[in-house]
């Protein structure tokens, strides 16, 4: 044998692997698993992770959409192509309809993000859902920093900071009572740019506005907003033509473009690299509220 | 672009510098975005100081700020050109067993901090026994705040004779010390001018030189099944018969041809082919996810362990274990618990308790009971075989979990085989 007889994986083969352990522990020790699936980049890169784990069986679950009603459409074509494609079976909880029976009432604001927890746990709650897989990541903020790969949540789906169980070597717990569930984190150790150079390798489709692109936008709080149906420019705000692209997507009326040549993906995966803002600090209005805004949500049974 | 990844747990208690430490090397490795700065930048100010306190970057949860201490494991992220890092970062006063040993149990590094003037603590003989008794491969220890002694060779050489001696007492190998200010950046990153007299490489370059855990090639194959792939009418024809096993080898590599042995049942089969979803490979080594294939059609679950015929691990139902204790009530003999060993969770009953370890003197006393965060030795009685191996020799397949069979905790690291009494020895040294 050589000398150079040691063999190492790659930092994404590593990540993949540990991916597919956790995603195919929970079809182990779970009766009724669900995959949440935005059509964004994370959900994406989790899904196809999904795949890997059971081929050539086909994915064993269903996914599941909270849908702010604010999208981008070309992110509800995406996921509607994937769906088809892979031959999932799609639930949608729909924000709007609790907007429109009274359940839940507009912010002052507009923004939906945080309107998205009470749908998403009744959907939980109806379909019995017992393992909830999110696409959420470590690196994100830093009350994601001190979350679990499985995280059980309460009756009412609440998250307890102060008293998650220890999770030891790659041996996880998925025990909970009748009424809990357990959120599953497969990409709880994936930086950004782990999965952008993991999209680039395994030539993940992602929907377009990923990419740069022109679009009419408009400046404000320091963000690049789209116009449309959900966000119009207040009177002194200055409507532009830029190229511009996402570095999230979530609702449209506070979810920010940033300025980007970035037309492939190892452009991207160049400017990701290169980039000093993080992508929930350029992108997301709700999180720059406080600095426990995603603290609160999460505590709530938010993603 | 190919790097290799390192998980590193960090220890210490909240005055010797590590969250400045931790905070320097993701700031020096630019794994800080200026927002996050910014935001440190902000409250240092509010908080009447003249530069940015780089260990407000690992800032805790509000609820932890409330009190003022740091509760959890936090983990951080950073990279260099050859290496992803994965850090845990463990408090260190509150439930510091819990902690340590969570970060322990992944590391392929445990990094330590000393401060130079107050030499070796009873905390970092502490975090020393715990690495010990976990097997993580290497530990270096930070000599922090080299800074205040006028980076004094003869102190720090001083630190390190008293560090060199407690890790030989507790039979670790590979412990390397390295003095540095995580405050001035001394050592971090890049080498310092300003210790001349030191001839090793800076914290950063040290850990990207070291080997992650694990040498597949030297090691037998252990592979957990998690599940039996079956598409059945599901699929394509041509895998309308496909049965494969789907797991991530815990240990050793395998290849097609290989014999081997499925365990409890001891049933024999050679393998016929490693799938994954990119195709068919000639070789899958630890820690690799993949499915595997037999030549022959023989009955395997979830819970059967596959292993190279060449090495074939005995069954046992009495294990006898280290554990650590983590749940609030204490455990007692004659309690049930359930037990985790792999992808196999069985029932099992605590006989007897061997022992308490008293970490400050890497002592085994007599005990009763365990409390919340005590270290001990226990017996424990299984209602079917498992493959249990020494913890010593194999990480992955002598690791185990107890969990509570009522509310479904999780009770206790556990670790089989003497790995508490070696980690020890000598008693009367």
């Amino acid at each position: 044998m050589s000398t150079h007889d040691t063999r190492r994986l790659t930092h994404l083969q590593w990540l993949e692997s540990e991916s597919i352990h956790i995603i195919r522990e929970v079809i182990a020790e779970f009766e009724r698993p669900v995959l949440l699936f935005s059509g964004g980049k994370d959900s994406v890169v989790m899904l196809h992770l999904a795949v890997k784990a059971f081929w050539p069986a086909p994915v064993p679950f269903p996914v599941l959409h909270v849908d702010t009603g604010h999208n981008f459409p070309e992110v509800l074509a995406y996921r509607d192509a994937t769906v088809e494609r892979l031959g999932l079976r799609l639930e949608v909880a729909s924000v709007q309809d609790y907007i429109d029976d009274g359940r839940l009432r507009e912010r002052a604001d507009g923004t939906r993000n945080p309107l998205q927890t009470q749908p998403l746990l009744d959907a939980i709650e109806a379909h019995k859902f017992d393992a909830v897989f999110g696409g959420g990541r470590r690196d994100e903020e830093k009350a994601r920093a001190k979350e679990r790969v499985f995280s059980l949540r309460d009756e009412f789906g609440q998250w307890d900071p102060r008293n998650q169980r220890p999770e030891l070597w790659n041996l996880y717990n998925g025990r909970h009572r009748p009424g809990e569930h357990v959120r599953v984190f497969p990409l709880s150790n994936w930086t950004e740019l782990d999965v952008w150079q993991y999209i680039g390798q395994e030539k993940i489709e992602l929907p377009p506005l990923y990419y740069a692109h022109d679009r009419e936008v408009f400046e404000r709080d320091g963000m690049l907003l789209a116009v449309g149906e959900f966000a119009q420019p207040k009177e002194h705000e200055v409507v532009q033509t830029r190229t511009v692209r996402y570095r999230t997507v979530g609702d449209m009326s506070c979810t920010g473009a940033v300025d980007s040549p970035a037309v492939t993906v190892e452009d991207v995966i160049a400017e990701v690299a290169a980039t000093r803002v993080t992508e929930r600090g350029a992108t997301r209005a709700d999180d720059r509220m406080s600095e426990a805004a995603m603290e609160d949500r999460k505590k709530e049974g938010y993603f | 672009m190919s790097t290799t990844l390192l998980r590193l747990a960090t220890a210490g208690s909240v005055d010797d510098g590590k969250s400045t430490l931790v905070g320097r090397l993701l700031f020096d490795s630019k794994s800080v975005l200026a927002d996050q700065f910014d935001a440190v930048e902000r409250v240092s100010r509010d908080r009447g100081m003249a530069t940015a306190d780089l260990a407000l970057l690992t800032d805790g949860l509000r609820s932890e700020r409330e009190q003022g201490i740091t509760i959890d494991v936090a983990y951080r992220y950073f990279a260099t050109a050859e290496r992803a890092f994965i850090l845990a970062d463990c408090p260190g006063h509150v439930q510091y067993t819990r902690n340590t040993v969570t970060g322990a149990s992944t590391a392929d590094v445990v990094v330590l901090l000393v401060d130079v003037r107050k030499g070796l603590q009873e905390q970092t003989s502490r975090h020393l026994a715990v690495s010990s008794l976990l097997r993580v491969p290497h530990v270096v220890v930070v000599v922090n705040k080299i800074d205040l002694v006028d980076y004094d060779q003869a102190t720090y050489e001083g630190v390190e004779a008293q560090v060199q001696a407690a890790a030989q007492r507790l039979g670790l190998t590979d412990v390397t010390t390295v003095p540095v200010s995580a405050l001035a950046g001394d050592n971090v990153v890049t080498k310092s001018d300003r210790t001349p007299w030191y001839e090793g490489p800076s914290l950063l370059e040290h850990l990207e030189q070291l080997s992650p855990a694990g040498e597949p090639q030297s090691e037998p194959l252990r592979f957990p099944v998690q599940l039996v792939i079956r598409p059945q009418s599901a699929a394509e024809d041509r895998f309308r018969d496909y049965r494969g096993y789907a797991g991530q080898i815990a240990s050793g590599l395998v290849r097609p041809g290989d014999p081997v042995t499925v365990l409890p049942s001891g049933r024999t089969s050679t393998v016929e082919a490693i799938d994954t979803a990119d195709g068919e490979l000639a070789e899958a080594h630890a820690p690799q996810s993949v499915t595997l294939r037999l030549t022959d059609d023989i009955d395997i679950s979830r819970g059967d362990l596959v292993v190279t015929s060449r090495s074939v691990p005995g069954l046992t139902q009495d294990i006898d274990g280290t554990v650590a204790w983590l749940a609030d009530h204490r455990l007692t003999p004659r309690t049930k618990v359930l037990l985790k060993h792999g992808t196999r969770t069985v029932q099992a009953m605590v006989v007897a308790i061997g022992g308490r370890l008293d970490l400050d003197t890497a002592r085994l006393t007599p005990a009763e009971s365990l409390e919340l965060n005590d270290i001990g030795h226990v017996s424990l009685r299984l209602a079917a075989p498992i493959p249990a191996e020494e913890y010593l020799h194999s990480r992955a397949t002598g690791a185990f979990l107890l969990i509570d069979p009522q509310d479904g905790g999780t009770l206790a690291a556990g670790m089989v085989g003497d790995a508490l009494l070696a980690s020890v020895e000598p008693l009367d040294a």
